[in-house]
């Protein structure tokens, strides 16, 4: 089978990388010494992986695989936190199914279920309230996780809790912010990027504008990008103009989707319930300062963390996982020493194995045939 | 949880709520629509319309081709299996609100 059978339109998409080889070629990239691009989303990565792009590029393009998993930076500490809240037996514990194997320092949300704890997966924060009506007894908490895609959903229901004067409803935010996250990443010694493949669904809730420093400050260009393998190849030639430009800009390939001021009424609700905290755990890279948020005073009350008093303990990631190095693309996955070696999708060690849009399981599930695989 | 899927809205359950019933390849569900309604328009307007709904909440308006290409493409990565998955998982929680 060749990766164009998976292309709607393999032609554009072989004329695409030609265009990209030859932008390559007139930029003096090579295998040794390649423009390295990031793709920030996790969605991103795993249409790279899934289509083979890596494969059909030329070597002298690099792709490095952004942190803008959310699932894949869940702290240990985080998850304990959440454990210790399901193990209330007050409690219905309600979460994306995407959070449950996430490795804890005790147990995963998986583990404590078994355990018998009352955890229930959810498809939408409307679950949770809706199981917080019927089960007026109980405290219903929700784990809100997520970039910007997902942060104006757990808001709107927070909101909607209170209209509804929804008592035993309560929200754990682990929500994190990308702005904060693309800074860290700019400022990691050693780590060049040369352009950046933006994240299409955050956008369509920010807009462009919050990426602007980038370009000015930085200078690196930046693409926001749909998810199709010729919306990847498609910003890849349009940074790599850029580049040869020399002019960053920060430019819309999903226009669609993604409108240049974002969606209005999910930044209301967002800054309605959430301000930032001083700082934020994140897996594999520590902690990043105002890169995550909580849930304002005036909500306290819908606020997991305060009335449960969690410990909120920084817990160390496993010694041996290198999953720092690979969030900044330092390391690729398979440079790790657990990787498939003790750390693999079934048992994973590093969330970045949990998640399919974690570089670790892309790499695991999909990386036979990729270059430098061997 | 991060791609959303495409549905398109085929009923307004409760337009006080801003609430609807999305179609996401033929599973029902309710979805939150007030981050696409349209200032100052019916809510009416809405139905037939496709959207990009993200955990319940319909978050941008797409047209037809962008969605279906959309659904192919959550197919092929395996996501929309996914999708589904969880709103039949809670399938009864939803229709008790819908009701
Ligand atoms: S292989 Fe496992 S431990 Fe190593 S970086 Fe990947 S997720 Fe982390």
């Amino acid at each position: 089978m060749s990766v164009w059978d998976g292309f709607k339109d393999a032609a554009l998409g072989r004329s695409l990388v030609e265009r990209i080889a030859e932008r390559l070629d007139a930029l003096g990239a090579t295998e040794r010494q390649p423009v390295r691009l990031m793709e920030v989303c996790g969605g991103h990565t795993h249409s790279i992986f899934r289509y083979g792009l890596a494969t059909v590029l030329p070597p002298a393009l690099e792709f490095l695989h952004g942190p803008g998993c959310p699932v894949c930076v869940l702290p240990m500490g985080r998850i304990d936190d959440c454990v210790a809240i399901a193990e209330d037996p007050r409690v219905i514990f309600t979460t994306f199914g995407d959070a449950m194997r996430v490795p804890g320092s005790r147990k995963s949300l998986m583990q404590a279920k078994a355990d018998g704890a009352d955890i229930r997966m959810v498809y939408s924060p409307l679950d949770a309230l809706a199981l917080a009506r019927r089960n007026p007894d109980r405290e219903v908490v929700f784990f809100g996780l997520g970039f910007e895609t997902t942060m104006p959903s757990t808001a709107l229901t927070v909101l909607r809790a209170e209209a509804e004067g929804i008592a035993n409803f309560s929200l754990f935010s682990q929500h994190v912010t990308i702005i904060p996250t693309l800074k860290a990443v700019l400022d990691t010694p050693g780590l060049t990027v040369d352009g950046f493949i933006g994240p299409g669904h955050v956008s369509m809730v920010i807009g462009l504008r919050p990426y602007r420093f980038i370009a000015e400050t930085y200078r690196k260009p930046f693409v926001v990008a749909g998810f199709e393998p010729v919306d990847v190849l498609q910003s890849v030639w349009m940074l790599l103009g850029r580049i040869a430009e020399g002019r960053p800009v920060i430019e819309n390939q999903y226009g669609r989707v993604v409108p240049e001021d974002g969606n209005q009424r999910a930044r209301a609700a967002m800054d309605a319930v959430f301000e930032e905290r001083e700082r934020c755990e994140w897996r594999g890279l520590g902690s990043i300062d105002r890169s995550g948020v909580r849930i304002r005073d005036r909500y306290a009350r819908f606020d997991a963390e305060r009335r449960f008093s969690v410990g909120g303990a920084v817990v160390a990631d496993p010694q041996a996982c290198q999953c720092g190095e690979v969030l900044t693309g330092t390391l690729k996955p398979w440079q790790c020493r657990l990787f498939g070696n003790g750390c693999s999708p079934e048992t994973p060690v590093g969330a970045l194995m949990v998640s399919s849009e974690g570089a670790c399981a892309a790499w695991y599930q999909y990386g036979g045939a990729r270059r430098g695989a061997a | 949880m991060c791609l959303g899927i495409p549905g398109r809205i085929t009923a307004i359950t409760d337009p006080g709520a801003m609430l609807a019933t999305v179609d996401v390849s033929g599973i029902r569900r309710t979805v939150d629509v007030q981050c696409v309604a349209e200032p100052g328009r019916p809510l009416d307007d809405l139905i037939g319309r496709w959207a990009l709904v993200h955990v319940g909440f319909a978050m941008a308006l797409v047209d037809e081709e962008e969605a279906r290409a959309t659904l192919a493409l959550l197919e092929t990565l395996g996501e929309a299996e996914a999708e589904r998955d969880a709103m039949r998982l809670t399938a009864d929680l939803d229709r008790g609100e819908a009701a």
